[in-house]
C-alpha cells in the first residue's frame, strides 16, 4: 500500500507540473464538443437547389413552392436551360436540379402523370439520400392532395402516426453530444496512460525501479489510478458544455451516469497501459495509440450505425470499451433507463479494465531484456 | 570476515556474445570493491545481474546469503543500485525523489521525513531541497541518485559508474560519502575508470572481455601483476620511440605515459642496456594501478 501511494503521489506530481498535458485535459473537451457538435450534423438542411420551368404555372410554382417550404431546399437560383442546371451542378454551386417540362401544367390538369426531374449531386451520399427521400416524400404528398380533391373524399386510406421518442426534435447534438464525451474521455485516458510506462524506460528510470521491491501490479495501479480524477474532470466539463451550450437534457440519473462512467474510465486507463508495455519507445505507443482510436471512432456506433455492419466488423466493434459505454451515456443521457437496462455493458467494461490491467501486470517483468 | 557476495561461474550472453564469462567472486562485508576494466568488459552486465534484473545464461550466486536465481526480490529489499544515467524524476525536487524512494522501499510514513533530511545532510544537498532536478548540475544529481539508492539503509551498494562526466570535484566529494559509508559498514561495489578512486578500494577486480583478469588489493595487484623492473624513460620523441624501445629483446613492455615511456625490462641489469641504446637515463619506478591496468588489459 505504502508503495501504491508513493507511485500514485509521484505521478500526481508530475502531472500537476505537466502544464501543457494539464491544459488540455481542459481544454480538449471544451474545444473539441464545440467544434465538432456543432459541425457534425446528419440532418441535412438548405440544400442549394437551381431550378429550370418551362412551364412558369401556378401548377408548378406550387409544387416549388412546396419543395422550398420543406425548408430542405434552397431555391436561389432559376435558370433558362438544361446545360446551365448541368453547370450549376457539376461547379458545386447547386446540390440539386429540379427541372418542369413545358408540358407540367397541361398534364396535371389533363390527369395524366406530370413528371418533374429532380437531379441531385448523389457524390456525397449523405445529403443525396436525404434530398431524394425528401423530394419522394414531397411528390407523394401532392399527389395524395390532388388525388383526394378529384376524388371528393374525406381521407387517405391509411394514416400512419410515427412516434420519435427521446429525442422527437430529431436534434442531432442530443445525440452527438454524450457520444462526443465518451470519445474524449478514452482518447485522452489512453494517450495519456500509454506514455506512462515507456517514458519511464526510455527515460532509465524504470531499470531503477526494477531494482527496487516494488510489485508489477503495485506500479500498474499506482500509474493508472491518478488519472481516474483526470477522466472525471473531462467528464464533467465535456457534460457542462452539452448542458449549457448545446441544452442537451440529461434524462437519467447523474449520479447514476457518473458511477458508471467510472468502469469506462478504468477500461480506458488499463487499454493505455497495455499499450505502453508492449511498446518500447514513446513513439511506438503513439502509434500503437492511433491504431485504437480509429476503429474506437468508427466501429463503435458512434460515426455509423452499428446494426448495418457486416457480421466480422460487428463483432470486433465488442471488443471496444467505447461501444459499450456509448450505450450507457446514451441511454442515460437521452432515454433516462438505468443501470438494470445496462449491466451487461457495466460487465464488460468491468471485464474490460480487468483483463488489460492483468495482462499488464503479467507482461511487465522487473527484468531488462 | 564474511561473505557478502558469492558467485559460481556467473555468465551472462547475448546471442553468440559473451559478455560476462564464468565469473567467480567473493566479496566481503564491509568493504570497498573496485570493478575495473576496459569499456564492454561486462562490468555493467556483471553489476545488473548481481542486483537480479537480468537473469544469468548459467551460473549462480548468493547475494546476502539469498539464492540470486529463486530470491531475487528478497534481494531487491537489502541493496541499493546507482547507474551511469543517475535516474532521477527530472521534473521532481530533490525532496520529491527522496521521498519517493522512501516509499517504494517502505521506510516507515514517520520515519521518512528524518530519513529525507538524513539523506540531504549525507550527500551534500542541504540548500537545493526543493529545486527541480532538470536544475541541478551533474555533480549534484549524482549524490542526489546515491541518496535514492540508499535511502533504505541497504548493506550492499552497487554503484555503476557513479562518477562518470562530474567534475574531479564532485568525485573527490563523492568518493568521501562512499568511504564514509563504508566505514559504517555498507558493503559498496563499485565500478570506475579512475585510478585514484581504485586506490582508494580495499580490493580491485580487474575484467576484461568478460573474463576476471585479477582480483587483489591494490598494493598486491601492484606487486603482483608486474613482474620485472619498471623504469620510467623520459625520450624527447616517446611516440616515435615506443614501437622500437618494445621490439628490443630484454624489454617485456613500453607504454606511453604522458610525455613519458614506462618501460618494463626483464631485469634489473637491463637498465644499463636501455641506456646505451637510446642515451637517456632510466629511473627506476613503483608500479602504479595504471601500470596494472595496461598490463592486464593486454593481457
Amino acid at each position: 500500500m505504502r508503495r501504491i501511494m508513493a507511485v500514485l503521489y509521484k505521478e500526481f506530481l508530475q502531472i500537476r507540473r505537466d502544464r501543457m498535458t494539464l491544459g488540455l485535459i481542459f481544454m480538449l473537451p471544451l474545444v473539441q464538443l464545440l467544434l465538432f457538435g456543432f459541425a457534425i450534423q446528419t440532418e441535412v438542411k438548405h440544400i442549394s437547389t437551381v431550378v429550370f420551368d418551362q412551364s412558369l404555372s401556378a401548377d408548378s410554382r406550387d409544387l416549388l413552392e412546396s419543395f422550398s417550404a420543406s425548408g430542405y431546399f434552397d431555391v436561389t437560383m432559376a435558370v433558362n436551360s438544361y446545360d446551365e442546371v448541368t453547370r450549376m451542378i457539376d461547379s458545386g454551386k447547386a446540390k440539386v436540379g429540379i427541372v418542369f417540362p413545358p408540358d407540367f401544367s397541361e398534364n396535371v390538369r389533363r390527369g395524366t402523370s406530370a413528371a418533374v426531374q429532380v437531379f441531385v449531386d448523389a457524390s456525397d451520399s449523405m445529403v443525396s439520400n436525404q434530398a431524394i427521400a425528401v423530394a419522394n416524400f414531397i411528390g407523394m404528398i401532392k399527389s395524395q392532395e390532388i388525388l383526394t380533391s378529384k376524388l371528393r373524399v374525406g381521407a387517405a386510406p391509411y394514416d400512419i402516426r410515427v412516434r420519435p421518442w427521446y429525442n422527437p426534435d430529431g436534434v442531432t447534438a442530443y445525440y452527438m453530444v454524450p457520444a462526443i464525451c465518451g470519445i474524449l474521455v478514452t482518447l485522452s485516458m489512453v494517450m495519456l496512460t500509454s506514455m506512462g510506462i515507456v517514458r519511464e524506460r526510455e527515460r532509465g528510470t524504470l531499470e531503477q525501479l526494477m531494482v527496487t521491491p516494488i510489485k508489477p501490479y503495485e506500479l500498474m495501479l499506482g500509474k493508472t489510478l491518478p488519472y481516474i480524477v483526470l477522466g472525471y474532470i473531462q467528464i464533467t466539463v465535456a457534460l457542462l458544455v452539452g448542458v449549457l451550450v448545446f441544452h442537451v437534457p440529461i434524462k437519467g440519473s447523474i449520479l447514476e451516469l457518473y458511477i458508471l462512467t467510472l468502469f469506462f474510465i478504468t477500461a480506458s486507463l488499463g487499454l493505455g497501459i497495455l499499450v505502453s508495455n508492449i511498446a518500447k519507445t514513446q513513439m511506438q505507443a503513439m502509434q500503437l495509440a492511433y491504431f485504437i482510436f480509429l476503429p474506437s471512432i468508427l466501429l463503435s456506433g458512434f460515426m455509423f450505425p452499428r446494426d448495418g455492419m457486416p457480421k466480422l466488423i460487428y463483432y470486433i466493434g465488442n471488443l471496444i470499451p467505447l461501444t459499450y459505454y456509448l450505450d450507457i451515456i446514451r441511454g442515460i443521457v437521452l432515454k433516462g433507463i438505468g443501470f438494470s437496462y445496462l449491466i451487461g455493458q457495466v460487465i464488460s467494461l468491468l471485464v474490460f479494465s480487468v483483463v488489460f490491467l492483468t495482462i499488464s501486470t503479467l507482461k511487465f517483468k522487473k527484468k531488462i531484456a | 570476515m564474511e561473505d557478502i557476495i558469492v558467485t559460481h561461474d556467473l555468465t551472462r550472453s547475448f546471442g553468440k556474445f559473451v559478455a560476462v564469462s564464468k565469473l567467480n567472486l567473493n566479496i566481503r562485508c564491509g568493504e570497498i570493491y573496485g570493478f575495473l576494466g576496459p569499456n564492454g568488459a561486462g562490468k555493467s552486465t556483471a553489476i545488473r545481474m548481481l542486483c537480479g534484473i537480468l537473469q544469468p545464461t548459467s551460473g549462480t550466486a548468493q547475494v546476502l546469503g539469498y539464492d540470486l536465481l529463486n530470491e531475487t526480490e528478497k534481494i531487491k529489499r537489502k541493496i541499493g543500485y546507482m547507474s551511469q544515467k543517475f535516474s532521477l524524476y527530472d521534473d521532481l525536487s530533490v525532496e520529491e525523489n527522496l521521498e519517493f524512494y522512501a516509499g517504494v522501499y517502505e521506510v516507515p510514513l514517520k520515519e521518512s521525513k528524518s530519513r529525507v533530511a538524513e539523506m540531504i545532510e549525507m550527500a551534500n544537498l542541504t540548500g537545493r531541497e526543493k529545486e527541480v532536478v532538470a536544475n541541478l548540475s551533474g555533480g549534484w544529481k549524482q549524490r542526489l541518485a546515491l541518496g535514492c539508492a540508499i535511502i533504505s539503509r541497504p548493506s550492499l551498494v552497487f554503484l555503476d559508474e557513479p562518477t562518470s562526466g562530474v567534475s574531479p570535484t564532485s568525485r573527490r566529494m563523492f568518493f568521501n560519502i562512499i568511504q564514509g559509508l563504508a566505514n559504517n559498514g555498507v558493503t559498496v561495489m563499485v565500478t570506475t575508470h579512475f585510478m585514484d578512486e581504485a586506490e582508494r578500494c580495499n580490493r580491485i577486480a580487474f575484467i576484461s572481455g568478460g573474463r576476471l583478469m585479477a582480483t587483489d588489493t591494490p598494493d598486491n595487484l601492484k606487486k603482483n601483476i608486474i613482474r620485472g623492473y619498471l623504469v620510467e624513460l623520459a625520450v624527447p620523441d616517446a611516440l616515435e620511440q615506443v614501437g622500437r624501445i618494445e621490439a628490443l629483446p630484454y624489454v617485456s613492455e613500453c607504454n606511453i605515459h604522458g610525455p613519458l615511456l614506462h618501460v618494463l625490462l626483464e631485469h634489473e641489469s637491463n637498465a644499463a642496456d636501455l641506456r646505451t641504446v637510446t642515451g637517456v637515463e632510466p629511473k627506476m619506478i613503483t608500479p602504479s594501478l595504471e601500470d596494472v591496468f595496461v598490463t592486464l588489459a593486454k593481457s
